[in-house]
Parts: C-alpha cells; structure tokens; sequence
C-alpha cells in the first residue's frame, strides 16, 4: 500500500519526536488574524522572543471589521485596538499584514487562496478552526489555538500528534439545485459532528473531480464542524490551473517544478486509509439544518426526525435543539418565515458563490419582512463582484451589499442577529448565539437556497422557486 | 522555566449537562474582543448563566452549593467549534483545573493540555453516575489521578481515559512544549532547507 498524502506531507515536515512521543512539525505557513494573535505576541514579548520566521507568516483583519463604516476609528474601540495591536505587532516583526487599505483584506481563508500563499503539499496553520479550508489544494491545514501560534511565531513548528485518514468518496452526479454546500452538510449529517475526531477526512470521487476550486474549499471548509481537524482533496489539474500566476505562486522554472512535485504528493489509489466512506451524489438533495450544532440537518422537504427515531446519544442535544430552535419534531421547514438572510463567509463568501445568488435574484425583490445582507469575504471579491456589476443587482433586489469581512457568521461586529430572529445563512455554525443575539437561531444552507429564502421570505426549496434556473 | 508537574487533581466538581458544547457558548465571541486573556473567567459560560436581562439563570453554574468547584463535569464533544483557546483560558481563569467528559473535540483538548489543564474522558455510563453523585454531594471533593488512571470519589474508582502523550507531558511537567521546540532549532532548520517552498 502507498502513502496518502496527508502521510507524505506529514513526514516531509517531521522535524522531531518529542519526550512525550509525539511530533514536532514544521508549519511551512502561517496565517494569523487580529482575534487569536494578539496573546501570542504577547507571551513572546515576555519571553523576549522574536518570529523566527517573519516571511513564513502573513496576516489579514476579518472578524471585527465593521462592514458599513470601514473608516476608522471604528465606533467600537475594542475593535480599533484590535486593529492597532495587529498593525504594531506585524510591523514590529516584519510580517505582511493585508490591511484594509491594501485592498487584499478579507477573510483570512479567502484571502490565503486568492493570493496564491495557499499551496498544495503546505503544512498550513491559523489560529482559527477553519483553516481546513486550504485543504481543497491538497494542503495539510488545521486550526490551532493561541499558545500554539506562539509556538509557530517562536520556532515554525508545532507540537502534533498525527491523525488517522478517513477517504471520503462521493461517486455519482449531484442532482439539479444541489451544490458543494449540500454535500458537506450531508456529510455531517451522516457521520455526525464528532464522527471525525482524530480523523483528517479526504474527500475524493467523482464530485470533487468535477468540483471548482472554490466548491472544494466549501467542503473542505466545514470539515471542522464534523469534529475532522483538517480535510483535504488531492491536488490536480484544477488546482494548478486555479494557482497559476497569482501573486504568491510560484513563477516559471519554479512552477513547473512545483507542479511536478505537488503531483508526487497526490495519495495513490492504493492508498492507506484508516477507513473509506461512499456516499452516492444522487442521493443528496438541498440540505438545511434545523437545530443548534451542524450535523442537525435535513434534505428540505423532509420534516425534522422525531426524537425516539434518533441514535441515543444524539437524542439529549436534538431536545434541546428543538426547543431552543422552537421547532417540533415531524415539523417541516419549509415555509417557516425567516428575519434575516446572511451571504457570506469562509464557506460561501467567495466571487462563484455571490455569482450563483446574484443569477437568482436578477428582476426579482427581497420579501418585506426580511432583512438581506450580502458579504463578500475579501475586498478582492468585493472589487470583482462589483466590476462585473453584482453590488448592483444585490441592491436593486433590497440586499445589503457590504465590505468584506466575517460579519454576521459570529457578529463580532456590529452585524448582529436580534432577540430570537431566524437567519437563513451561509455560513458554517449555527450554535446557540452564534450570530450574536444569545438567543438568535441559524439555518444553515447553501447561498442559492439563501437566495430562495430572502425571496421568499421564508425557508424555500430554491429547486422549486427558480424552477429551471435553480438547476 | 520548569513546569508544575501534574500527576492529580483534587476539588468539587460541578456538571455541565449537555453534549456537543461549543467554544462558543463557553466563551461568546463578543467577549473576545480583547487583546489578552485577563478577564475572560468573569464571561465563562456568560450566556448560560445570564438571561438576557443580565439577571442569573437556574443554571448549576450559578448554584450556590457548586460555587468553587474546580472541575468541570459535562457530556460528549466537548469544546467543539472554534478554536479560540479563550474557552480553555476562560475556565481556567473561572478557577477550573480539569474537566471531565464523555469525549472532547480535539482542538480544545490540545489548547487545554498545553495550558496545564487535564481533560480526561468517562463513559457514558461512569460520566452519569459521578454526575448525580455530584449533584447529592456537592460539598466533596474528587481526585482525578493520572497517574494511576482513575477518578476517585467516594469510595469510588473509575478508569479515566486519556491520551497516552498528554498524560505523559502533563505528569514530567512539559505540557508547555515551546522551550523543547526551541531546542531543536537546529533540526528545525534543516526542515526548512529541505522545502522548497521556504
Ligand atoms: S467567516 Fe466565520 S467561520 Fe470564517 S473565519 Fe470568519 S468568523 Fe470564522
């Protein structure tokens, strides 16, 4: 049997086993973000430590970027500080910092892939949980918390124990209307929101052959929330083609060599994986979520299970989803009347995603009772969202359009949901006072289904409202 | 720097009920909008504990009988979501020493062991028992002990699980492991040289 990728990136980047057994890895790039960091530069200062590797680390502003009034200084001073400890901390290294007068700020597992720092064979890692993103280009990518960003700032590794490899194969055709977000949130519905603790999944067949860069990353994205602490998919020739020529690829002799050794990096078809899971694309319809953690989900149409029918252990938290959610079970979710719709995000804050909505909404308004933002996840999406003229058909429709940022995903900024609002969104988590009102409710879906609701305004199969053209 | 060596805990415990609790709810992200972790115990849980008018909830965190408790007990995927090692610094800052669940998310666990704070698993069955004998007798005390593998209360004891590196640092006192990866600096390097993305 031969080695899978993750087995091969994993030993190239081996430095050392430690006392305790296990591995000090090297962290080939490192992306930081001003709520995670800011502690970690800290604790270096006080051990007197410089970055040992400035070059290796790149930094963006996302999470407490106001998206109305980006002039600074920003209304909320706790947000301004952030900004300012950033700025100090990254000049004071030398590490480049997309700022947001660079016109390259944006959400940091946006901004990563677009500038090309994002790579295959990488050893990549952020002090944020949805670093498994930048596995879609066949990188080893995973979230860490702020003690280990100073690790990484102080020496480029990391102490890690290595994980076990779960194949992930969705064979077949999707249907009509269903997209990559589809995909993995029916993943985790089957295989659970801890299914995947000490796996990395990789995800591969026939789906993600024919996936866009951009759809892989969705999947890869939300590896995270089925407890997998990084998700990959085997680098090919739309990864390369995706990554040729932006500003931090490789340039000429160098690419083709690079090329030729990212395709080496690619795990075999004899492969050995811990385990294999199929999942059959014809069997996976529009999915949405109905309570509180994203393995909660259902295709749309089906009602919500009744809670007997579930696996035991997943009967408390179904409980006590439903009556936070204020849903019952054998209920349908389809025509419950939503108050905001949010579109954006690491998961669906990229130009194809705004793209995809834009192409629903053209003529058509958002409902009166809905409150509809749009969000690009990097002031580059933004600029070309808006030379190709989608600001103006969010806005013709009643959207938002807004600057980039996290937003409304966990409304560290002034977005925030209100009271028990119901949000129909994009993004990746629907905990309990995620979107920030401590008792405001999330339905995950895809940003066409998103679309379907704000239209609508109210949960809305979108296969159904666009009829063709939500094919 | 030499480091406490952990080989037990000792304290009252408080449940936590609930599987699948995220960082999220163990520290709000509105609360993360600060440039240290100083702080961050008084927010613990804070939309658990607090209804939206700012007055106290039933829950057990606000329990009279539960005040001081120094581990914390609750159900499986503990500290799943985000990353944010707030959560762990959160409880650790509230005066907790050690949490006890049914399985933890694996970040969390990293972010906790390396901050000093042991996170050991019970089944199912075990987690349920030392949860009601808890509710009886809030006042007493219980030991998580790594070194023999057990939790002891009353005149109890059950196997704790716990990954085999974890345990290992957390009882020779290296659960910090920056100054070890500092050493080997010079390993370090010839890494690097070897990438040729670096
Ligand atoms: S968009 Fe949401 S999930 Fe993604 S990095 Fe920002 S806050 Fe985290």
């Amino acid at each position: 049997m031969s080695k899978t990728l993750y087995q091969k990136v994993w030993d190239k980047h081996s430095v050392d086993q430690l006392s305790d057994g296990s591995t000090q890895l090297f962290i080939g790039t490192h992306l930081i973000h001003e709520v995670t960091s800011p502690q970690a530069f800290g604790m270096l200062e006080e051990r007197g430590l410089r970055v040992k590797y400035p070059q290796r680390t790149f930094a963006t502003v996302d999470h407490i970027v106001p998206t109305n009034e980006i002039s600074e200084p920003y209304s909320d001073p706790l947000a301004q500080k952030m900004i300012e400890a950033l700025r100090r901390n990254t000049e004071y290294q030398g590490i480049t910092f997309f700022d947001t007068p660079t016109g390259k700020q944006g959400i940091v597992h946006i901004v990563g892939p677009e500038q090309g720092i994002t790579q295959p064979g990488m050893t990549i890692a952020c002090g944020d949980s949805h670093t498994s993103t930048h596995g879609a280009f066949g990188a080893i990518a995973f979230g860490i918390g702020t003690s280990q960003v100073r690790d990484v700032l102080a020496t480029q590794t990391l102490k890690m124990n290595k994980l076990k490899v779960r194949r992930i194969n969705v064979t077949g055709k999707l249907g009509p209307g269903v997209t990559a977000k589809d995909v993995i949130l029916h993943i985790l519905k089957e295989l659970g929101v801890n299914g995947g603790t000490g796996y990395a999944y990789e995800y591969g067949g026939e789906v993600f052959d024919n996936f866009t860069m951009e759809e892989r990353m969705t999947v890869c994205n939300m590896s995270i929330e089925g407890g997998a602490r990084c998700g990959y998919i085997n680098p090919d020739e739309t990864t390369f083609a995706y990554l040729k020529g932006r500003p931090y690829a490789p340039q000429g002799a160098d690419w083709d060599a690079s090329v030729e050794e990212w395709k080496s990096l690619a795990s075999q078809d004899d492969a050995d994986y811990h385990d294999v899971v199929d999942f059959d694309a014809s069997q996976i319809s529009p999915t949405v979520t109905w309570g509180i953690n994203p393995g909660q989900g259902i295709a749309i149409g089906e009602p919500i299970p009744q809670v007997k029918d579930l696996a035991p252990e997943l009967q408390s938290s179904a409980t006590e989803a439903l009556e936070y959610m204020g849903f019952s079970q054998g209920q349908k979710l389809e025509g419950i009347p939503v108050d905001v719709v949010f579109i954006g995000s690491c998961t669906n804050g990229r130009l194809s995603d705004l793209k995809e909505a834009a192409r629903m909404i053209q003529g058509r308004k958002v409902a009166p009772n809905v409150t509809a933002l749009c969000v690009p996840g990097s002031q580059i999406v933004a600029k070309q969202a808006e030379e190709i003229g989608l600001d103006k058909i969010f806005t013709d429709a009643g959207f938002q359009w807004r600057q980039a940022g996290c937003s409304m995903c966990l409304a560290m900024n002034p977005d925030k949901l209100v009271g028990r609002q119901l949000c129909a969104s994009t993004s990746n988590r629907n905990f309990k006072g995620r979107q920030g009102s401590p008792t405001g409710r999330t339905i995950l879906m895809s940003p066409v289904m998103a679309v379907a609701a704000a239209l609508e305004g109210k949960i809305s199969d979108a296969r159904k409202v666009f009829g063709q053209k939500g094919e | 720097m030499a480091l406490e060596k952990i080989t037990a805990t000792t304290g009252r415990a408080v449940p936590v009920p609930g599987d699948d609790i995220d960082t999220d709810r163990i520290i709000p992200a509105r609360f993360m909008k600060c440039v240290t972790f100083d702080g961050l115990g008084e927010y613990m849980f804070y939309d658990v504990r607090k209804k939206e008018d700012g007055s106290d909830t039933g829950h057990n965190l606000n329990k009279k009988q539960y005040q001081g408790a120094s581990i914390l007990i609750s159900g499986n995927n503990f500290g799943c979501g985000s990353s944010r090692e707030h959560a762990p610094q959160a409880l650790a800052k509230a005066g907790f020493k050690a949490v006890i669940a049914e399985g933890f998310a694996d970040i969390f666990l990293g972010n906790s062991t390396q901050l000093g704070m042991p996170c050991v698993t019970l089944g199912h069955e075990d987690r349920l028992q030392l949860s009601q004998w808890v509710e009886k007798n809030p006042r007493e005390e219980i030991t998580i002990d790594l070194d023999t593998q057990q939790i002891r209360y009353a005149d109890k004891s059950v196997a704790l699980g716990i990954p085999a590196s974890n345990r290992q640092a957390l009882m020779e006192g290296k659960w910090d492991p920056l100054q070890e990866l500092i050493e080997n600096q010079e390993k370090v390097e010839v890494v690097a040289r070897s990438l040729s993305y670096v």
